[in-house]
């Protein structure tokens, strides 16, 4: 079995699998349940200021018979005293030694404040800290939490103030909800983090009752922005990753990330590690299940590894990462075409009307004679010659693998859109482009 | 048309005899297993894996298959059940994990079976093996009879390290898995890739090896630390009533493993055929009858269908494949010409007084004899406990409860060193595959705490 273990900036895991800072990490009895399931380590609920909770708490969405593809939430951070939550810290550490534990803080924007929270919580033996920036609701309207992590200058102030007094690893938890993530993240390695972390959740309503007109969540009544997480918001944060990731001034920190957001399998976290996280985080999909789900993520990512050839997690986390590129690098030689496999196709012209409506006209509803019926259905037939290559189809097309997009050589120059305006300048205006278009074999219908 | 979205042929007629001999429900697709997997509930203490006698990891399993990690799907099911291939096609599951699935209350249960068999052949199809022999522990077993409980037990044996040999004394070993479960539900191959898979184990299958003729039982209890006996039962009783031993009249034993290891075309088989008896057995007959191409297949059964003991999808297996039923029917005698049957005198009944088994029992009508034409007689009345073997077991002090061997809840017999298990200690209730292979896996178990455990314990 391949090994699993990970080092995230001094931080010594038996494996990637977290738990994030949300409920499931809201007490002893919760962590120490999770490893004894096999989670590698858990980031506390975060401690700090003093709160008060509301209910309901989650707002869900449910798509078409599948629960919870994305959980909203209005719960803030441990509403159990401080004491109560170190003293746990303490307890499961010591009976966790080889497990990573780490305390999720925050408290008003005040130097003493943080640091004696930071000095208090290190006592109990945690193996590091995250500091959260990122919380959306209820703390940022008091000046805490994402209101910290979107303003570039504070995440950079706060993390000096905490690195100062800190003698463990710090993690530095971001925020979604800011226009562009790399700001803060830059902020925080100009404050000397150890690592970073994302994403937190987003911010949403996850929608109205339509008798009621009440918002969901509901709170007696009122409703308002929580924040966002599970599977729908994947893609949102697999982007924010790779857009950290591949941020040079990150890269030449050094810094190791923590991924999270909408990771409910080992399939999801191994896109995350690929994608440049050296730990990944979890909340709702164990909200959903329970901790039990991590055998299967340690399993399915070991089998994983095994298959590829990989016996640690280094060999293969960042790999995907060199394949992030910005628009302009892309190939604009670079052509394929849709090609139907009519043995495979059951007939159900998603295809045909997908690209009649919402695309380029390429597909035409033709007789075949393919299979000797007298009534036969037209059969849907891809005009390669005016096929743009979008891909629609395939995306639509029910039937696994009846679609094939097909790399065709058009003669085309293979050329990317940055090349081209150095080289040609005059292409940015609409005469010189249509000119341009000719001379490169590029036909737009 | 996409392989997967194909309609199954339903139709006998329209098939060729080796379609219609090809498992019943064709494999999962990945696509369709896929969103069976994701249909599954990942129910918390799921009733399912309760249901199941050897508490396999139902939910964790199909969640498996449902991430895609299919190969660890197949081991969590292996763990618990190394017979899973089989247990997947074979087990009657509406009464055991799909009669408890949550979702058959208001939806429809999750097809457990076979996601379980989309599992165990993705693994097996890649040789995907899971257990190796463990470190030798300086033990030795003997198994008797290489059938689910026997394979069981050798394979839980060998995994905890100990040398063990299997005897099997027909040709291949797998017991009813190889012999005795209709093709359509699980093909040879099948059994014999678990028994591949047992041997792969470090375990020594010798087939061909009759104890108590080849191999004296006295010297096995002698050569081993213990002695796991898993015979099964025996052939189909007798009938006794006159014309039995017309030519024509068949064991539906024999008749089931025929089409097991001959080729369908060579099996003879009459036009209009009588099963007799009402057990899963008997509807296996009857339905491969059908299947090989027989016109009228009628079973006869004394009582009514509400005291038949087969399950009630085989009965209603049986009433898809065109097989017809004569309840309250008890056969009296087969006629015969020349020496072959061409009928089978049978009497009415009526159901009178509850009788020990609390079922109605069947009263013969005075005057009520008839005859049914008829060039086949099938008998699956049940199978003849192991008297012999017994009889072989009594020196050791072994007792029987009905003709069964008796042992405690750990497997064991009153001798020591003897464990027994599967059919030949089913004493009451239904026997199943899936009993066995827990049978096996409770007695390796109880043979591991006898011989490792405690023998550790009583050094220090």
């Amino acid at each position: 079995m391949a090994d699993l273990s990970i080092n995230f900036a001094g931080i010594k895991s038996p494996n990637p699998f977290w738990l994030a800072s949300a409920p499931p990490s809201n007490s002893a009895y919760q962590v120490q349940k999770a490893f004894e399931e096999g989670w590698g380590g858990a980031v506390w609920k975060t401690i700090g200021a003093p709160v008060l909770n509301v209910c309901n708490r989650y707002g869900t969405i449910d798509y078409k018979g599948s629960k919870i593809i994305g959980l909203n939430n209005v719960e803030l951070i441990s509403d159990r005293p401080i004491d109560i939550n170190l003293k746990e810290m303490r307890e499961v550490k010591r009976n966790f030694p080889g497990h990573a534990v780490i305390a999720s803080v925050m408290v008003e924007s005040k130097k003493e404040a943080w640091q004696e929270i930071i000095k208090r919580t290190e006592d109990t033996g945690i193996d590091g800290f995250e500091l959260n920036f990122g919380c959306p609701h209820g703390m940022s309207e008091r000046g805490m939490g994402s209101a910290m992590g979107q303003v570039p200058e504070y995440t950079c102030m706060v993390t000096e103030w905490v690195m100062e007094v800190a003698t463990k690893p710090v993690i530095v938890k971001l925020t979604p909800n800011i226009t562009d993530i790399v700001h803060p993240a830059r902020a925080a390695v100009r404050g000397k983090a150890s690592a970073l972390s994302l994403i937190n959740t987003i911010n949403s309503i996850t929608g109205v009752n339509l008798d009621t007109f009440e918002i969901k969540p509901n709170v007696g009544g009122k409703g308002g922005h929580g924040g966002y997480a599970g599977p729908a918001v994947k893609p949102i944060a697999l982007h924010l990753l790779s857009a950290v990731g591949s941020d040079a001034e990150v890269i030449k920190s050094g810094v190791p990330i923590s991924g999270m957001g909408g990771i409910e399998t080992w399939r999801d976290a191994v896109e995350f590690m690929l994608l440049g996280a050296t730990s990944v985080q979890v909340c709702t999909a164990v909200m959903h299940w329970g901790f039990r789900i991590v055998e299967d993520m340690i399993d399915g990512m070991s089998n994983w590894m095994d298959e590829k050839g990989f016996t640690s997690c280094d060999q293969f986390i960042g790999k995907a990462l060199p394949r992030i590129s910005n628009f302009g690098d892309f190939d604009l030689g670079f052509q394929s075409v849709a090609r139907i496999n009519h043995d495979k196709c059951i007939q159900c012209n998603l295809c045909y009307i997908a690209c009649n409506d919402a695309a380029h006209q390429c597909i035409d509803l033709k007789e075949l004679k393919l299979t000797g019926e007298a009534r036969e259905r037209l059969w849907p037939v891809v005009r390669e010659e005016d096929c743009v290559g979008c891909d629609l189809c395939s995306k639509v097309c029910p039937v696994d693998d009846c679609i094939e997009m097909v790399e065709i050589e058009t003669g085309r120059p293979h050329i990317t859109w940055n090349q081209l305006v150095t080289s040609k300048p005059e292409v940015l205006e609409w005469d010189k482009m249509e000119e341009y278009r000719k001379t490169a074999n590029i036909h737009i219908h | 048309m996409a392989e997967h979205y194909k309609p199954q042929k339903y139709k006998a007629w329209e098939m060729t005899l080796e379609e219609r001999f090809q498992e019943v429900y064709p494999p999962f697709s990945e696509r369709e297993a896929t969103l069976e997997a994701n249909r599954c509930l990942y129910c918390h203490d799921a009733p399912c894996m309760v249901a199941c006698p050897t508490h396999i990891d139902i939910p964790t399993f199909i969640r498996k298959i449902a991430t895609g990690n299919v190969k660890g799907s197949a081991r969590t099911i292996l763990e618990s059940n190394l017979m899973g291939a089989t247990c997947a096609r074979v087990c009657p599951v509406d009464v055991l994990c799909e009669g408890d699935c949550v979702l058959g209350a208001d939806h429809k249960p999750i097809a457990i079976g076979r996601l379980q068999r989309y599992a165990t052949d993705y693994a097996s199809e890649r040789n995907i093996k899971f257990f190796q022999k463990g470190k030798p522990n300086g033990k030795k077993v003997a198994v008797v009879g290489s059938g689910p409980a026997g394979l069981s037990c050798a394979g839980e044996l060998a995994k905890a390290g100990f040398e063990v040999t299997v005897y099997e004394k027909k040709e291949m070993a797998g017991g009813l898995s190889t012999y005795g479960i209709v093709v359509f539900r699980e093909p040879v191959e099948v059994s014999l890739k678990e028994v591949k898979m047992i041997e792969e184990m470090g375990v020594t299958v010798k087939t061909g090896v009759t104890v108590g003729k080849d191999l004296k039982f006295e010297d096995l209890v002698n050569d081993n630390d213990a002695v796991f006996i898993s015979i099964g039962l025996g052939q189909v009783p007798e009938m006794e009533i006159a014309g039995e031993d017309l030519s024509g009249v068949l064991d539906g034993l024999d008749f089931i493993e025929k089409t097991k290891v001959q080729a369908l075309d060579s099996i003879s088989y009459g036009n209009r055929i009588c099963v007799i008896g009402a057990g899963n057995t008997a509807i296996d007959c009857a339905t491969i009858a059908r299947r090989l191409g027989a016109e009228r297949v009628t079973m006869i059964y004394r009582r009514s269908e509400a005291e038949m003991p087969a399950y009630h999808f085989e009965y209603e297996f049986a009433l898809k494949e065109g097989v017809s039923f004569m309840f309250l029917t008890q056969p009296v005698e087969v006629l015969g010409k020349d020496g072959k049957v061409d009928g089978l005198k049978c009497m009415r009944m009526d159901l009178g007084e509850p009788d020990a088994s609390g079922r109605r029992s069947p009263v013969p009508v005075e005057g009520s004899e008839f005859i049914v034409p008829c060039d086949m007689v099938v008998k699956a009345i049940g199978q003849v406990k192991p008297a012999h073997f017994l009889k072989m077991l009594e020196p050791f002090g072994v007792e029987s409860v009905k003709g069964y061997i008796k042992v405690d809840s750990d497997n064991r017999t009153a001798h020591r060193k003897i464990y027994a298990g599967g059919d030949c200690v089913r004493s009451h209730g239904e026997a199943s595959t899936v009993m066995a292979v827990q049978d096996g896996k409770i007695a390796a178990k109880a043979i591991t705490r006898a011989l490792v455990d405690e023998a550790a314990l009583a050094k220090n």
